[in-house]
């Protein structure tokens, strides 16, 4: 093996265990929020930490340390899937969670989800005090 | 290098997975725990892959995307669950 060969197989892995420690430190990042954040939402905002940033940055360590070109398309698909499904899943906790009152209203600066819940609530009584006559208005 | 790197992932993870367990056993609501779940199995996910990087191997690849699809399964569920039971009183 050749001195610049070395030199470059040297750069490769510190910049992937710089990768890797901060991929740790990400999941470290996520459960101190767990711990310290008062309600609900705000920890949401803790827990999607190692889900994409960490992941990201753990995958770019395989893909360097591994060093051959066709890893990179599947830990690209790998981590494209964990984008596509993060904000779904987000999206239903913080619904849950927002319909069943598990929220600081305090701490909120706006709240633009409110009016639609109660107009839903509403059409529901409304639908529901014509008898049981299901039609959608 | 490499022996120093995976004992400070290897403390790091195991901080971060202390935590998650300790807000899913003291969460104060489900969708808490639900969420402390999700974050314990991307833990587990960031093994994983640490372990595939450090060691020069891509075994644990198809696990990391099944640990990544059974927490989106299991939240989903849940959540869409918690809803449909807790909406009925308090409209009424």
């Amino acid at each position: 093996m050749s001195p610049e060969q070395n030199a470059v197989d040297t750069v490769i892995d510190a910049v992937s265990a710089v990768f890797m420690v901060v991929g740790a430190l990400m999941s470290l990042a996520a459960a101190i929020g767990l711990l310290r954040f008062p309600d609900l939402m705000s920890r949401m905002h803790a827990a999607t930490k190692p889900q994409v940033l960490g992941l990201f940055l753990l995958l770019a360590a395989v893909g360097l340390q591994l060093r051959t070109w066709w890893v990179w398309p599947v830990l690209l698909v790998a981590w494209i899937f964990q984008l596509l499904t993060v904000p779904v899943s987000a999206h239903m906790v913080g619904r849950a969670g927002y319909r069943t009152k598990h929220l600081h209203r305090e701490l909120l600066s706006t709240d633009e989800l409110e009016a639609v819940v109660v107009k839903a609530a509403k059409a529901a009584r409304e639908s529901e005090s014509d008898g049981g006559n299901r039609t959608a208005g | 290098m490499m022996e120093l790197v995976l004992a400070v992932t290897a403390v790091a993870l195991a901080l971060a997975a202390a935590g998650a367990i300790i807000r899913i056993a003291r969460g104060p609501s489900l969708l808490d725990r639900v969420l402390a779940a999700d974050v314990l199995l991307a833990i587990l996910g960031a093994a994983l892959c640490i372990d595939m990087a450090v060691n020069r191997h891509l075994n644990n690849l198809m696990l990391v995307a099944a640990v990544s699809v059974i927490g989106f399964i299991g939240s989903v569920t849940v959540a869409r669950f918690v809803a449909d039971r807790r909406e009925q009183p308090s409209e009424s």
